[in-house]
């Protein structure tokens, strides 16, 4: 089975590479002989007058799909690896994704370059417009935000002066190294070296991500590395435009190292505005997407790419205005579109920042093939020498600096990780082929291609077993816990409040204001219609309420036990003086579901006890007799409430909402009065297209509510409630109640 | 053993003098003076917390009606960060002691258990500020939280058991991977210098 599949992948990779080849190859046949056609066609049209052409039944004319047809090969390829490596379990545990992938893009740039193409090169304009964004998104609108700004201190200690410090140490050193006559560099001058330092020393929070990913090292050491390294693009913007400016001039005067450090603020704090700015409008974009669902998705995309494009036009930190875009407008825009465009945000960024990555690789792999090389010896190997020295030296100092803040310190075996981790990616070749033709750029090329490699290659690949072996915290898995939740909340209050008895002024306090300003003022203005005034411990808990009616529905029809089975139902909780939860649902309705789920879904007694604060889902092991006897109770009331109008008719039997399977196995409530068709159908109907007007998040399960409004007393039902509640039911306007009633339920 | 040092002693004594207006014990009145505390939802339960017995650290039990700058201190001294060189059983015992803080502060009636009663009392205060007050979710938050703590302290239990409430053993374990000796701190006590050990 395992032979077939490694075949498989194989076969699949080869024709790929083939049609790679052949495209290039064919491309350039066409070429010769549409230029032979055109010579004889000239020739011709002096002898013959009127010569027709037989009609073309076939013909091939590959010129005009060329360049999209090349481009979807090479993204096929590209997944094909992915799926490729994912297939062969073995190889996927010892190297890291990425450098298979750079071994794959060696192997088709050789090919290529066999057959006499010239194969494509990594272009700067195509990764840093296309590429690279996706990637950045994605990280930036992920971003976890509470250990981001517990830490952001250090972060941005790493980011700005452990960069500055790498530049000038490796710029320096490599400066020294130069001046050694055996290397016969006498011709790279001190300025040039400060460049080369700049480009080769900014972490690259591509490779980070794809190396990271891998071994779930735990939050803090991700999130210290992953932020410096997105946050080190304004110094590296800066240094490398002074730089580069002033390699020409052969000195740098004093006004061009202050104007160097107004610089580093503009480009900073700008490029922050600017993504803030785009943010906000597209936050507030969003509050009006509700009258069409389909393309919210889009704004948040577009918003965010402009807001880097924008960046990009003056020069400001591109990566720090798409992050600053993406985490400004994520509460918001969250709260305002529906669950699917949630979830179509995150499956589309993932999906686009997995290409990019790939594809990244791959042309990292192609190009090295391609590239023009001056390779020395001398070199090359004191850049690697210098980078991890620069690199662990770095780490330590700052890490000793920035103890004395710290709460929680770094010990050694973080710091020893943080400076493993400091990965060099396409970042630095991109910025290395963005420098002008010259003999020095193709020494410099070699020496950044080389880092590359060594450090993905080599630093990649020993990581994961350095993390094993030093028993390095790992991440752990987060379970979802409403009393955590809880307690953080309580947390945040409490040292507030502890910090307001001091008279101490400390983060808490402002945060605190932060949360209070954003409340009363933020959150009117840019979510639309009730979720604004909606307070976090609720919204956390609905989402948490959704997730497991989900999981629910899904571990049904993929008849797997839940993970925790445990017998606690909601009755072992109850005090005991409270009234029990009363079987205000219609008997004969909830046989029939029970025995539907009895049928369908297997060892349903087992889930229904763990999850049993569905009501409906009572032990069936329940007296007989007092169900018969409630049953003939039922009877009495619903032939009362034929007499009764309807809005007394709601009053009489609570409406409740039932969670039941449809065959798509999409969860739908819907409100289920006690006079089934005639009298509920309209009433629901009404709620329907109410649905359809209010711009609800549909986030919110109200399952729990059908627990609580069973245990409601009938007077404190209120319609305005009701219709809210209805409203708030249906994940998407969802089918007629009709509809619903006359489905059969899951055969 | 808590140590606090010189200096945050003499800061917490001025800000002593400061509340209590230079007299001798501070009241509840005091702390009601505090214009910033205002906007805290669970101000009523700090404030008790200063005046609850159990956080004195002499076995007591009950309120008090106004307190010493002693007793201030030793309530602060909750909030102590945890050093740097503390061995798994010095973490363990402050985690158990700031963890302690939080559960007298839930279990208001003294008897050692939070019941269901109490744990929706805790919920509904947090969202008191919110502006909508829901009971209905408030009720329904604090009973999917009891659940939670009963499948996680108790497995397994019979249809007619009963849980009764937390205890303090099931509330260490609920908040087992909460790291509170590293959140539960305010940085204003967190100067090393010097330590005198109470």
């Amino acid at each position: 089975m395992k032979h077939i599949r490694v075949t498989i992948v194989i076969l699949v990779t080869c024709l790929f590479i083939i049609l790679i080849v052949l495209s290039g190859t064919v491309c350039r046949h066409l070429r010769e002989r549409r230029h032979q056609h055109l010579n004889r066609d000239s020739n011709h049209q002096a002898n013959s007058t009127a010569h027709k052409k037989t009609f073309p039944v076939l013909s091939f004319n590959y010129e005009h799909v060329r360049t999209p047809f090349e481009i979807s090969l090479w993204i096929l390829l590209a997944l094909f690896m992915k799926l490729g490596f994912h297939i062969i379990p073995t190889v996927s545990h010892i190297v890291p994704e990425s450098c298979l992938l750079i071994f794959v893009g060696l192997l088709v740039g050789g090919i290529i370059k066999a057959t006499g193409e010239q194969p494509p090169i990594l272009d700067s304009n195509l990764f840093f417009l296309y590429l690279l964004p996706p990637i950045i998104l994605d990280a930036g609108y992920f971003l976890p935000m509470r250990p981001f700004t517990e830490n952001i201190g250090t972060i941005l200690m790493f980011a700005m002066v452990g960069t500055l410090w790498n530049v000038f140490f490796i710029g320096g050193m490599m400066y020294a190294v130069c001046q050694i006559d055996a290397a016969k560099l006498a011709h790279v001058d001190l300025l040039s070296c400060l460049l080369f330092g700049s480009i080769i020393s900014a972490v690259d929070p591509v490779s980070v991500l794809a190396v990271f990913e891998e071994i779930h090292i735990n939050e803090l050491l991700h999130i210290l590395v992953f932020g410096e390294s997105l946050l080190n693009d304004a110094v590296t913007v800066v240094l490398y435009h002074l730089f580069k400016e002033f390699a020409h001039e052969q000195a740098i005067t004093v006004t061009g190292a202050v104007l160097g450090v107004i610089s580093f603020f503009v480009v900073s704090l700008g490029g922050v505005m600017v993504g803030v700015i785009y943010g906000i409008v597209g936050a507030f974009t969003s509050r009006f997407t509700s009258y069409s669902r389909v393309i919210e998705p889009l704004f948040v995309f577009l918003y965010s790419y402009m807001a880097y494009l924008s960046a990009e036009i003056f020069h400001l930190s591109g990566i720090m205005s798409l992050i600053a875009c993406g985490v400004i407008m994520r509460p918001y825009v969250e709260a305002n579109i529906s669950h699917k465009s949630y979830t179509t945000v995150k499956y589309f960024l993932k999906m686009w920042s997995s290409v990019s990555d790939t594809l990244i690789f791959i042309f990292l792999g192609v190009s090295t093939v391609a590239g023009p090389h001056t390779w020395n010896w001398i070199f090359v190997i004191f850049t690697v020498i210098f980078c991890l020295v620069s690199r662990v030296l770095g780490v330590i100092g700052l890490t000793a600096f920035m103890n004395k803040f710290r709460i929680v310190k770094l010990t050694k075996k973080d710091q020893f990780i943080i400076a493993y981790g400091g990965l060099r990616g396409a970042i630095a070749f991109s910025l290395g082929f963005l420098l002008n033709n010259n003999e020095i750029k193709n020494l410099f090329l070699t020496a950044i291609i080389t880092v590359i490699f060594f450090t993905v290659f080599v630093q990649g690949m020993t990581i994961r077993p350095l993390v094993e072996l030093l028993a390095v915290k790992k991440k752990k898995e987060s379970k979802e816990s409403i009393n955590e939740e809880i307690h953080t909340q309580f947390l945040d209050h409490l040292l507030t409040g502890i910090e307001d008895i001091c008279g101490h002024y400390g983060h808490h306090h402002w945060k605190d204001k932060l949360n209070r300003f954003n409340k009363t003022y933020v959150k009117r203005w840019l979510i639309a219609g009730e979720r604004s005034t909606e307070p976090q411990l609720i919204s956390f808990y609905n989402k948490m309420e959704l997730k497991q009616a989900m999981m629910m529905v899904e571990s049904g029809s993929a008849a797997k036990l839940p993970t925790i089975v445990s017998t606690v139902s909601i009755r072992n909780v109850q005090a005991k003086g409270s009234p029990k939860p009363s079987r205000a649902i219609s008997k004969s309705r909830e046989e029939e579901i029970r025995r539907v789920l009895r049928a369908n879904l297997q060892n349903t007694r087992q889930r229904l006890r763990s999850y049993s604060r569905y009501e409906l889902l009572n032990d069936a092991l329940e007296d007989d007799i007092s169900e018969a006897r409630f049953r003939k109770q039922k009877e009495m009331e619903r032939r009362m409430s034929h007499y009764l109008t309807v809005p007394a008719n709601r009053q009489e039997t609570p409406p409740v909402r039932k969670v039941f399977f449809q065959q798509e196995h999409k969860v739908y409530t819907y409100d289920d009065s006690e006079s089934p068709r005639g009298r509920a159908s309209p009433s629901c109907a009404d709620d329907v297209s109410e649905l359809k007007e209010t711009p609800e998040k549909p986030d919110q399960s109200s399952t729990p509510r059908a627990n609580r409004d069973a245990e409601l007393k009938p007077k404190e039902q209120d319609d305005q409630g009701d219709q809210l509640k209805v409203s708030r039911c249906l994940s998407d306007p969802g089918p007629n109640p009709e509809d619903d009633e006359d489905s059969t339920f899951l055969p | 053993m808590q140590c606090i040092s010189f200096e945050q002693i003499g800061v917490l004594h001025k800000r002593f003098k400061q509340l209590s207006h230079n007299e001798e014990t501070l009241r509840r009145d005091h702390f009601n003076e505090i214009d910033d505390l205002a906007f805290n939802p669970i101000r009523a339960q700090i404030i008790e917390a200063f005046f609850d017995r159990r956080n004195f650290h002499q076995n007591g039990e009950g309120k008090v009606q106004e307190i010493g700058f002693e007793e201030f201190v030793v309530v602060m001294s909750h909030f102590r960060p945890p050093s740097a060189h503390m061995t798994e059983e010095q973490r363990g015992k402050t985690r158990r002691e700031k963890l302690r803080f939080l559960f007298n502060m839930h279990d208001t009636d003294n008897d050692g258990i939070i019941t269901l009663e109490e744990y929706r009392h805790v919920v509904e205060e947090l969202l008191s500020r919110s502006g909508t007050l829901e009971k209905e979710t408030a009720k329904c938050i604090a009973d999917a939280a009891m659940l939670e703590v009963a499948s996680i302290s108790v497995g397994h239990m019979e249809p007619d058991e009963f849980y009764e409430g937390i205890t303090f053993e099931h509330f260490l374990k609920l908040l087992e991977r909460f790291e509170i000796e590293s959140r539960m701190i305010i940085r204003f006590l967190n100067m090393d210098t010097t330590t005198l050990c109470k």
